[in-house]
């Protein structure tokens, strides 16, 4: 569905994506971990299009889209939850679900989906006339994720969905991942919280320094033992 | 270690700052105590009758209600790209420009003292002439002079704003002449009706509803209608915004519209309001209608409207009030922005943020 063929990515003279290749199959969840700036972000932000790369291709169902604008990327059904939330602070909390519908123009099929973001996220219903700044942490995650579905996107992007949750909610949040998978949604993970997410993934990349350094089904890079002493305590 | 005298620095630059915002405060309370006492012995004691106060309060409410809608473009702009749109006054002229020209248009046909649907139907035309002449202007130039320095420092922009201000009003004093066009008002502009013994003249009236109409339209737009909230979150964060599948160009775009179709309006209603309009018409109201926005908290919409509603009454009962001539209006309202700023940095309805965003 998702293929990244030798991808560079750059801040000015910062390279910080040095030939990122990965692939994401039809109905996975594909989890990329990694140490503090690695460089998954940057794939997320590349992907999307708020980046463009300096060489590589970027293709959706066999077709490239590394040259469109982002607005575009998303028509064509890719949507992120990005990293820090980034809630529109001064839009109402339906106002944040409304533009995240802004590419449809099915009202019928926006008013389904939000009735079903507000029945995956409870919460939300509650405090769907507040600002989206007044809501928590938590509450705000929820928004992200809610917001990112309401595109009713074929692939989702999560940039640590669980940060700053507490465990409870993490758990949660990750049933959720995993529901709104199950109906149909493809899934790139991307996790600090890499033994969560090596447990809800099918399949893992390991990013280090702008580079993929390990690859396979996530049971195998749970048990690898560079994996496990970087990323999992040992 | 290092970090500790840092700190301290920075604690001693703090607290210098803290000493000059009360020495500030100071000079503005004395300004503020020497205005009120020049209002109670001078513009009290003038004893003028209260009709006279009515009818300056409401020629002041009509000026008012014209800044609004030019302040409001300042406000809409900056509240998206953090820009003070310098040539927004000349937005206005070319308004006002394009409006008279419809005027004469109009005129030769005969409309202009036909039967009152017809005169009616005409204004209307006229309006919206003037609304299109600036439309064309603000997309121009955000095109040509804004959208291309996007990713440039925020002065640069700016300069180049002003340079798009007074390449517009010399490219107009160069194709029409230093000499006024005149708004000639059609005999059911003229004249008024009288409540006790203040006078209200019909242009005034019409003003002041139809400015009060377009900023209600204005507030719909941009809190309810779909774009209007795209704006909103583009303002807020473009990248985002864009990742929600919005074009962020398109609502930029967009924003000039909206703020050059009000400009427009008020262009031709201030020609109406003043008879005439000449290639620096736009100036002083532009900087008046500026100062509005910044007095109500630059970026806040209803703050552009209470701003300038404000300084519109201000400039017309102060030179009374103040006993001083007419001619030093300016004075006024710019002292009133000098005092709010220095009680309210960030306008009266603007919220305290930092420099952060873009
Ligand atoms: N806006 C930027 N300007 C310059 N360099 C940046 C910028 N954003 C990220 N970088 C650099 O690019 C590299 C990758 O950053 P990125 O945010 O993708 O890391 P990450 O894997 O998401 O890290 P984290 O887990 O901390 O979120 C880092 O070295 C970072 O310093
Ligand atoms: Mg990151």
């Amino acid at each position: 569905m998702l293929v990244l063929d030798q991808i560079h990515t750059y801040y000015d003279r910062i390279h910080a994506l040095k030939g990122v290749s990965l692939t994401v199959e039809r109905g996975e969840i594909v989890t990329l971990i990694g140490s503090n700036g690695a460089g998954k972000t940057t794939t997320l932000r590349t992907i999307s299009g708020l980046l463009k790369p300096r060489a590589g291709n970027i293709l959706l169902e066999g077709a490239p889209i590394d040259e469109l604008p982002a607005h575009e990327i998303t028509r064509l059904g890719i949507s992120q939850s990005p990293e820090g939330r980034r809630i529109f602070a001064r839009l109402t909390v339906e106002e944040n679900l409304e533009m995240g519908a802004f590419a449809r123009s099915d009202k019928a099929g926006i008013r389904q989906d939000m009735a079903r973001v507000l029945e995956l996220f409870p919460r939300l219903r509650e405090r769907l006339h507040q600002r989206g700044g007044t809501l928590s942490g938590g509450e705000q995650q929820m928004l992200a994720m809610g917001r990112a579905l309401m595109s009713r996107p074929r692939l989702l992007l999560l940039d640590e969905p669980s940060m700053g949750l507490a465990p409870l909610l993490v758990e949660q949040i990750f049933q959720i991942i995993r529901n709104i998978n199950e109906q149909g949604v493809t899934i790139l993970l991307v996790e600090q919280n890499a033994h969560v997410a090596l447990s809800i993934a099918h399949r893992a990349y390991v990013m280090e320094t702008g580079a993929i350094v390990l690859a396979g089904p996530a049971a195998d890079v749970l048990a690898s033992p560079q994996v496990r002493e970087a990323y999992l305590g040992g | 270690m290092t970090s500790t005298i840092r700190s301290s620095t920075s604690y001693r630059v703090r607290r210098q700052a803290a000493t000059t915002r009360w020495v500030v405060r100071g000079l503005g309370l004395i300004g503020l105590a020497l205005l009120v006492w020049r209002v109670v012995t001078v513009g009290l004691a003038e004893s003028y009758p209260l009709s006279f106060w009515i009818s300056q309060a409401l020629n002041g409410l009509v000026l008012g209600g014209v800044y609004a809608l030019v302040a409001l473009g300042y406000t809409l702009v900056y509240g998206i790209l953090l820009m003070i749109n310098f040539a927004h006054g000349e937005v206005m002229m070319i308004g006002a420009f394009t409006g008279v020209f419809a005027l004469q248009f109009f005129t030769a046909l005969g409309w202009m003292s036909g039967p009152t649907t017809m005169v009616v139907l005409a204004l209307l035309l006229i309006a919206a002439a003037g609304m299109l002449g600036s439309i064309v202007t603000g997309v121009t130039l955000e095109r040509v002079a804004y959208r291309p320095l996007r990713g440039a420092p925020r002065l640069v922009p700016l300069i180049s704003a002003i340079g798009a201000s007074l390449f517009l009003q010399y490219s107009v004093l160069l194709v029409f002449g230093v000499s006024p066009r005149t708004y000639t008002r059609p005999p059911l502009l003229e004249g008024g009706f009288r409540v006790g013994d203040v006078f209200v003249p019909y242009t005034g009236v019409i003003i002041f509803v139809l400015s009060l109409l377009l900023m209600l339209a204005l507030y719909l737009i941009v809190q309810r209608t779909k774009l209007g909230k795209a704006m909103r979150a583009v303002a807020e964060d473009k990248g985002t915004a864009a990742l929600m599948g919005i074009d962020v160009d398109r609502v930029i775009v967009f924003t000039f519209i909206l703020s050059a179709a009000l400009a427009g309006a008020a262009g031709v209603m201030l020609g109406f309001h003043n008879t005439v309009v000449k290639f620096n018409s736009g100036f002083v109201p532009g900087l008046k209608a500026f100062t509005a926005a910044v007095l109500g908290g630059i970026g806040n919409i209803p703050g552009a409207m209470v701003g300038a509603l404000l300084l519109g009454l201000i400039e017309a009962i102060g030179p009374s009030a103040l006993g001083i001539p007419t001619e030093y209006k300016d004075i006024i309202a710019f002292s009133v922005l000098v005092i709010v700023l220095i009680f309210r940095p960030s306008g009266l309805l603007g919220e305290v943020v930092s420099e952060k965003k873009a």
